[in-house]
């Protein structure tokens, strides 16, 4: 495929292939030519894509993948696939990998410095037993062990109202 | 107060009033929160999604957000009332899909919309018409603090407000503002814009959200990045440049146009304003594009017999879902057609 952009030396990133009628007209522009031709190129880079990127830039690129979080079970390889999060605790989990990603997706910042809820929410500590408790929960239920279910869900009370 | 009372009319954010009316036609604003020491939605069993429903339904209509709230069970909801959210604002069109639990919650006069399990356990926008995007942003503001009295949120010290996905993450606002821009389409430079909104860091995107195409003369820009600034940071960036710029094109190219190609413009707005009065068939698209013409020959005060705030209900009432309410019938395409253009000539015949 041609390499540099038919308008400029830059390289060329669009290549089109126009029909009309019996005509085939073959383009490779540059992503300015492009938007200068009327050719629109999608400005919002998708979460997916940035993971792409980032997991095949890595040096330790399966070390990550493998990363489990130990509250929902999540792998970082699932997040990778559909970009979605499993529970609060995977952005301690996943740190290490997200804090790239975050400062690439938010103009280089990786810190939080808005609104904070003035009902001091509960520590981490506590909010991950309680997923913890949730996720056994979970399970009781898929196998139908109610008695278990019911003790798990008064700890998780406990827990939640001391 | 039920779904079907809002149809016949439009809400508060379709008044076309407010601050740059001429150009902006509503400011939203957004806030996604978790409850805390709960799965996110994708890694909830539906036991635990109903639990999260059951409950966050109670909460929500509980808090006193507004005077009047209703819930709507979407997974009990019918096609044509989910479309019909859909059309309205109050939903994206990811939440209008699917049979797990979820819903939302909204005020009367429209200008509040919580959904509850949605790609994050809550989402709660406030919509206001023209340039008011300050108040929009007090109101989530003002909603969020009631909520929070009986929710505990999933909130971290360095990352602030969790979200399932990590590109709303920190502030978790995302706040819009929906833009009528057919000058600046008409005259071929609407790429400046788009490339203007990617160096603003600004997303760009359809009348109808996340998935839609910018197509039309309809533009709705957000900003993209909710982490490391505060929500006043984000505001004054969107109300002190991004809006004023694009604004300013705007204006500018309209002003060219009078200036150019006066005779052009004023022919092809009257001749839309004749079309609409005549025809006997429209499509969705068609309606959608003379809709346009009229709403600029308005603005630019070519058109005197018709006002915004009817062609703005126009554009709501003409889509498919809201058409087939109000006529009370399902119908296909090509009557569809039919019944849209005789909808439009009895309104526009009305004073």
């Amino acid at each position: 495929m041609k390499s540099k952009c038919d308008k400029c030396d830059k390289p060329a990133t669009i290549h089109l292939t126009e029909i009309n009628g019996e005509n085939k007209v073959e383009k490779h522009l540059c992503e300015d030519c492009a938007a200068a031709e009327g050719i629109t190129v999608k400005a919002n880079i998708p979460i997916t894509q940035l993971l792409e990127e980032f997991v095949l830039q890595s040096a330790h690129g399966d070390e990550i993948t493998n990363l489990t979080c130990d509250v929902c079970g999540t792998t970082f390889s699932e997040f990778r696939h559909n970009g979605l999060l499993g529970c609060p605790n995977d952005y301690n989990a996943f740190e290490r990998p997200l804090e790239p990603l975050l400062s690439r997706a938010h103009e280089d910042a990786t810190r939080h410095i808005g609104k904070v809820p003035s009902r001091a929410g509960s520590d981490q500590k506590k909010q991950n037993a309680i997923l913890k408790l949730r996720a056994e929960l979970k399970n009781a239920i898929a196998v139908e062990d109610y008695e278990k279910a019911a003790a798990i869900r008064d700890k998780i009370k406990e827990i939640e109202n001391p | 107060m039920k779904l079907a009372d809002l149809t016949q009319r439009a809400g508060e954010w379709l008044r076309g009033a407010g601050p740059m009316h001429d150009v902006v036609i509503s400011s939203r604003a957004r806030l996604a929160r978790n409850l805390a020491g709960m799965p996110f939605l994708s890694k909830c069993a539906p036991i635990q999604q109903k639990e999260i429903e059951t409950r966050l339904k109670q909460d929500v209509l509980a808090a006193g957000v507004a005077e009047k709230v209703f819930y709507v069970d979407i997974a009990a909801a019918g096609e044509l009332d989910r479309k019909i959210l859909v059309e309205r604002h109050l939903i994206s069109r990811q939440h209008a899909k699917g049979k797990h639990p979820h819903g939302v919650a909204v005020s009367s006069d429209e200008t509040i919309a919580i959904m509850v399990n949605e790609e994050d356990h809550l989402r709660m926008q406030t919509l206001r018409s023209g340039l008011q995007l300050a108040k929009a942003v007090e109101d989530v503001n003002r909603v969020d603090d009631l909520l929070e009295q009986r929710i505990d949120y999933a909130y971290h010290d360095r990352y602030g407000y969790l979200t399932a996905c990590p590109t709303n993450v920190g502030t978790a606002l995302r706040v819009s503002v929906m833009l009528h821009l057919p000058a600046v389409k008409m005259t071929g430079e609407i790429e400046k814009v788009f490339r203007a909104a990617r160096d603003m860091h600004m997303a760009i995107r359809g009348l109808y959200g996340e998935g839609t195409e910018a197509t039309g003369d309809f533009f709705q820009v957000s900003n993209q990045t909710t982490l490391g600034k505060t929500e006043e940071q984000i505001v004054e960036e969107f109300l002190e440049h991004t809006i004023p710029h694009f604004v300013e094109y705007e204006r500018r190219a309209r002003q060219g146009l009078l200036k150019n190609r006066r005779t052009a413009i004023e022919d092809k707005i009257l001749r839309s304003l004749a079309l609409l009065k005549a025809a006997k068939l429209l499509t969705s698209d068609e309606t959608m594009y003379l809709l346009s013409l009229l709403r600029l020959g308005i603005n630019l005060s070519m058109v005197e017999e018709v006002d915004l705030k009817k062609v703005n209900e126009l554009f709501l009432l003409t889509q498919p879902a809201h058409l087939q309410r109000i006529l009370g019938r399902e119908m296909s395409d090509s009557h569809r057609n039919e019944a849209r253009a005789a909808f439009v000539r009895q309104r526009l015949s009305e004073n």
